[in-house]
């Protein structure tokens, strides 16, 4: 499998094409919107959980990868992100996240600042107000909240795991269930994870959740079960406007590499020397 | 939004500011709180009986061997807590055999089992002729259980006590370091992570020592107090005089450095700061004022018991009083590092209340029934090996 072919293939593709077929109404809203919030996303969810069904290879070893041959990374530009928070929704349906305000593998942060106000006014999707807005617990929005205030800076940062260079969360897990692979990703073998909790602790992004389900942690993996058969993060996959960016540094044309270098980029927490692997372009020092 | 609330089994904490998502559900709770706790108290009972075992003092031979059964008997419920907590208890064990070794909970089994081996061959040095007395007195089942406890060493002449003496000041001396060295891995496992300000400091660990200390001196006071009211036995001025001291000194220099960890945050202006402060101001202000109030009071208490020397009644009490008040503060202080530290969001942006439920796994009844559970079984080994007095031998 090359690299080349993981970028483009189709195949992979078809079911989120389908999806994003269905979406097209409220992309229509999206494209014309910066930092407010979209609407009713709960269709979409559904589609995207169809899809995922039928769409996806099944899970299972890939004989064909070598986890020697890629650096995996991802990128995040702010400066596109809309809001409409569908790579939550497609994550939580690709990854079987449980459809609660608490527990996210990747969520989106809206940082918006007001007149008068030097410092910015944080919120995610799981915010009482924000929740209070959706639709149903599978709906994920932003209220509309600052209609009626003088905004003078906003934009929204999608946030995931960070897969660092040093992950805190590998070291201090007792067992050793979560790990780093060659290619740069921390997963956890969740038929070995006690449940602890450390790991969560020692997160400093926030990345970890414990799930009540299987009674041990979880956290994002940038879709391992995709990315190793050529496919994309489902997140990647779904966002309307690139504000996701994932890719192979050990290929110079990877959508991510081509994204370093054409960006001023930064990592969050960069004094912790966890080296994050996920680089952002367009957010401010307030970021955290 | 209450009915999405609702959907969780969790118990979701209300936050001010912005918090992560991940963060709203506390994944240490009320049972990683009394865990430190009821670990402290092993050390600090432990070092007390060592004050007699390997240091002589004579002043504390009426609860040397009490505080090695109350050192068992907590040793022996801290590892419930955890295991109560984790997701898998039944993969506990692979943190023994398969221990990925740059996780500081990885030791957690090797040195809570060291210590545990430890103590229960000092408590078999340290019984070893009441056992043998007890095995030739008592009668039916006891008897057996009694001779089986022997380990077949039913020598009792004054060599073989030597023996047990020499053995006994021996495990007591190592004991000591193993006991620091418990306390202050528990409080290495909270220091050691970068991720929370709250935690993340040189001091921790010495915190948890020297407040493990003062909790596990103040319970065996307790301790000592009430069984020996309830035996009618005369309580050893004494010893309770000598505990006075031994509390006044740790307790002072737990004052002194936990005032410091705060100084040093406020005056370093550290990251977050203003969070911190509105931590301190907001949930767990409660718990900073138990801490400080009943850590202040006790201490001006044996001040004036130790300074005016004073004996009998008064001293019985006021020591009592000041033994429960520290055991507040110090559990006090648990919660305020377990709880605030996660409180106090990763954001450095928002706080967040939590609020422990009653019942379930992470409730309060089950925490509370573990503490009580220790005495429970603390009573009922000083029913199987009474520490009170030796027993006489019958020839």
């Amino acid at each position: 499998m090359s690299e080349s072919k993981s970028v483009t293939d189709p195949a992979g593709r078809r079911g989120f094409i389908s999806l994003l077929g269905k979406m097209c109404a409220t992309t229509a809203v999206c494209s014309g919107v910066g930092t407010v919030a979209l609407g009713n996303l709960a269709a979409a969810a559904s589609s995207a959980s169809t899809a995922a069904k039928a769409g996806f290879p099944a899970e299972g070893p890939v004989p064909a990868y070598d986890w020697t041959k890629h650096r995996w990374a991802f990128g995040v530009d702010s400066t596109r992100c809309i809001g409409c928070l569908r790579c939550v929704e497609a994550c939580k349906v690709e990854n079987k996240v449980p459809f609660n305000p608490q527990n996210f593998r990747t969520w989106v942060e809206r940082y918006v600042y007001l007149e008068g106000e030097d410092k910015p006014r944080v919120d995610t999707q799981s915010d009482p107000v924000n929740i209070a807005a959706a639709a149903s617990p599978q709906d994920y929005r932003f209220s509309n909240r600052y209609r009626d205030k003088k905004v003078t800076k906003a934009f929204f940062v999608p946030k995931l795991c960070n897969q660092c260079e040093n992950p805190p969360c590998v070291q201090v897990c007792p067992v050793g269930a979560t790990y780093k692979t060659p290619d740069g990703v921390v997963l956890i073998d969740e038929k070995y994870c006690i449940g602890c909790r450390y790991c969560v602790q020692a997160c400093p992004y926030g990345a970890r959740y414990f799930n009540e389900e299987t009674q041990t942690t979880d956290k994002c993996t940038w879709c391992y079960h995709r990315i190793t058969k050529g496919l994309k993060p489902a997140c990647v996959e779904v966002c309307p406007v690139q504000a996701r960016v994932f890719g192979d540094l050990n290929d110079p044309a990877s959508d991510v590499s081509v994204f370093i270098r054409s960006h001023p980029i930064t990592v969050l927490k960069p004094w912790t020397g966890n080296g994050p692997h996920v680089f952002y372009h367009g957010i401010d020092g307030e970021v955290t | 939004m209450g009915a999405f609330m609702q959907i969780a089994d969790y118990i979701v904490s209300p936050f001010s500011g912005y918090v992560y998502p991940n963060e709203t559900v506390l994944p240490w709770t009320v049972l990683i709180v009394i865990y430190p706790y009821i670990t402290g108290l092993v050390a600090g009972a432990f070092i007390v009986s060592s004050l007699y075992h390997t240091f002589r003092m004579e002043a504390f031979k009426p609860v040397a061997r009490l505080a090695l059964l109350s050192a068992l008997a907590f040793l022996c419920f801290a590892p419930i807590a955890l295991l109560s907590h984790l997701g898998h208890p039944e993969r506990a064990l692979e943190a023994i055999w398969t221990a990925h070794w740059t996780s500081a909970f990885a030791a957690f089994g090797y040195v809570a089992g060291f210590y545990g081996i430890l103590l229960v061959l000092e408590i078999w040095f340290a019984f070893r002729v009441d056992i043998v007395a007890m095995s030739q007195s008592s009668k039916g089942v006891m008897r057996r259980i009694y001779r089986l406890l022997t380990l077949g060493s039913t020598d009792v002449s004054e060599t073989a006590l030597a023996y047990d003496r020499q053995w006994t000041k021996v495990l007591a001396a190592v004991g000591i370091g193993a006991a620091a060295g418990l306390h202050g891995y528990v409080g290495f496992v909270f220091a050691s992570l970068k991720s929370r300000e709250w935690w993340s400091s040189d001091l921790m660990p010495i915190i948890f020592i020297l407040s493990a200390v003062v909790s596990g001196v103040a319970v065996l006071v307790l301790v000592y107090v009430v069984s020996s009211k309830v035996r009618k036995a005369a309580i050893d001025e004494n010893c309770m005089a000598g505990l006075a001291r031994v509390l006044w000194a740790f307790l002072i220099v737990t004052i002194v450095v936990e005032t410091l960890e705060y100084v040093e945050m406020f005056y370093r202006r550290i990251e977050g700061i203003e969070m911190i402060k509105e931590l301190v101001a907001g949930p767990i202000s409660t718990g900073i004022a138990i801490q400080a109030l009943f850590s202040l009071f006790p201490f001006v208490i044996l001040t004036v018991l130790l300074a005016r020397r004073v004996r009998g009644k008064p001293l019985i009490t006021w020591m009592s009083v000041s033994s429960l008040l520290l055991m507040c503060a110090v559990l006090a202080m648990r919660w305020n590092v377990v709880i605030g530290g996660q409180e106090l969001s990763k954001t450095a942006k928002g706080i967040l209340t939590f609020i422990p439920g009653l019942w379930g796994r992470e409730g309060v009844v089950w925490a509370a029934s573990l503490l009580c559970g220790s005495f429970v079984f603390l009573w009922a080994l000083a029913r199987l090996l009474p520490p009170w007095e030796p027993v006489q031998m019958s020839e």
